[in-house]
């Protein structure tokens, strides 16, 4: 924690949770999606369900999936916006079970076809914890830039990817791995300290067994 | 720096002899690797955002996007000169309530420390601006103060309603802003570490009970209750009266309080003022019957 998450974020009001927090977890959905997106699917479980008009949370999870960030003036006419360009939406009321109370499951589908599945929690001040990610079990909050790199399970990719960030200078300080089975598709989820480069993605997408490698900014 | 205690920021202050909010600044720089001057200009955009805020929050035709608030701070603005608080207290109290209207209309915003509390230190750091004569320079230099007890507030205890109830939000708020507001006026470490105690314990036991469960009723006012105690909090503790509870001890005792706080009085808007009949009724009137 830094003194800027404590005099922040700078952000849209009315609520951290319920509006900042939707932001950021609509733009996870857009980062993972890497294509223009056509149409989004929102699950809304608790408070989200039961409160999402009265803090704008569904303007503020469309800003998102359209890349918007949480201080951006538009998000106000996020919904306008998404029309304009041609993205549909829907928000469904469910009760995920075991969830955290401000949680979202949303699916975003691309222009080429592509589709993004997050699901995340807004977990106070504008923080997040997004939980899965393409059915994939994660764990990580956006407060540091954070690597996503799929790959399939064979020994050795870790150290490839992970010796490419060494050669970067980049320090890892939270690592995750998750595989739906052994041999199978897997994730990493790596966070860096400081800012993490654009640049090192080509390198890492190119490493054998790598299928893609994404960056997460922090917020 | 680890941000364990208030007691570490006054003895690490005293030993450097300099501000509280200097040795957070200098921490910090090395915490994040940037330079101080850099660090000094993202506050700095930090308070520029504050102070657009108080200003497009006196629209007297601004309303949320619920319907319920709006248009309040520019009726408190207009008669400040008039006010029985006298006039700095009544444009501070103001532009508390400008900035949480803002908030509440989907306006941009900084949390201090969380966006239900937005309002208390701009409202009151920017009439220290303005009729003080504080230099901008000194201001930026008290929120690194203010950031540096909300660290530790969030460390020992926590600054979400949800979890401790407003005394958690506003209470914070305020304990940071009187803390500031001593920085900024010349006082020393110690004192700042008064006016935090003295602020966080005028809110202690401070229940969040939202109206529909909306950043707007009570919280507005709130904002406005916080600018009043802060103020009297870092008056106090300028003049030399010492908090006789330290503030370490205070924030555990937030969080006590906190956590006995049954789950109704904490944002769920189940009870409190949301549970009164008007608060159901508004509740109503904006999401329809259940």
């Amino acid at each position: 924690m830094n003194v800027f998450d404590v005099i922040g974020p700078v952000m849209i009001g009315p609520s951290s949770s319920h509006t900042a927090g939707a932001v950021r977890l609509g733009r996870v959905a857009w980062k993972a999606l890497d294509d223009e997106p056509v149409r989004a699917e929102i699950e809304l479980s608790g408070s989200f369900a039961t409160t999402y008009l009265g803090h704008g949370t569904d303007k503020a999870l469309i800003a998102g999936c359209m890349g918007m960030n949480p201080y951006d003036d538009d998000i106000r006419r996020s919904l306008e916006i998404a029309t304009e360009r041609g993205l549909e939406y829907s928000f469904t009321k469910v009760k995920l079970p075991d969830a955290h109370p401000n949680t979202a499951l949303i699916r975003l589908y691309g222009k080429s076809g592509k589709m993004a599945v997050v699901e995340g929690a807004s977990v106070g001040g504008g923080n997040i914890l997004v939980q899965k990610l393409d059915g994939l079990s994660v764990s990580f909050t956006g407060q540091n830039d954070t690597y996503i790199v799929r790959h399939y399970d064979r020994p050795g990719v870790i150290a490839a990817v992970t010796n490419f960030m060494m050669y970067c200078g980049m320090n890892i300080n939270n690592f995750r791995l998750s595989r739906e089975k052994k041999g199978g598709e897997a994730l990493m989820m790596i966070e860096v300290d400081g800012e993490a480069t654009e640049d090192l993605l080509q390198q890492l997408n190119v490493i054998p067994n790598v299928i893609s490698a994404m960056l997460l900014k922090a917020i | 720096m680890n941000f364990e205690s208030i007691k570490e920021l006054v003895l690490e202050a005293e030993k450097n002899k300099c501000s509280i909010g200097r040795v957070v600044l200098a921490s910090q720089a090395q915490e994040l690797e940037e330079s101080e001057d850099t660090l000094m200009e993202r506050m700095g955009e930090r308070l520029d955002v504050m102070l657009r805020s108080a200003e497009k929050g006196m629209d007297s035709g601004l309303r949320s996007t619920s319907g319920l608030t709006g248009g309040d701070a520019h009726k408190l603005f207009e008669k400040s000169e008039k006010a029985v608080m006298g006039s700095f207290m009544a444009k501070a109290t103001g532009r508390a309530i400008a900035v949480a209207e803002y908030n509440a209309a989907m306006g941009k915003i900084v949390a201090a420390p969380t966006a239900g509390s937005c309002g208390i230190m701009p409202g009151c750091l920017i009439s220290l601006m303005e009729d003080k004569k504080i230099a901008r320079e000194e201001i930026i230099l008290s929120m690194f103060a203010a950031a540096g007890f909300g660290i530790v507030i969030s460390t020992k205890a926590c600054v979400a309603g949800a979890q401790g109830g407003c005394q958690a939000e506003c209470g914070s708020a305020a304990a940071m802003t009187a803390a500031a507001m001593v920085e900024a006026m010349g006082g020393t470490p110690a004192q700042a570490a008064d006016a935090c105690a003295i602020a966080l314990k005028n809110q202690l036991g401070l229940v969040c009970d939202p109206v529909a469960g909306l950043v707007e009723i009570p919280c507005i006012k709130r904002n406005a209750g916080g600018v009043a105690i802060a103020a009297s909090a870092a008056d106090m503790a300028l003049a030399g009266i010492v908090s006789k509870i330290p503030a370490d001890e205070v924030i555990t005792a937030m969080k006590e309080v906190g956590d006995s706080m049954p789950a109704a009085l904490r944002e769920t808007a189940q009870g409190g003022l949301a549970a009164t009949p008007t608060g159901i009724r508004l509740k109503e009137q904006v999401f329809g019957k259940e």
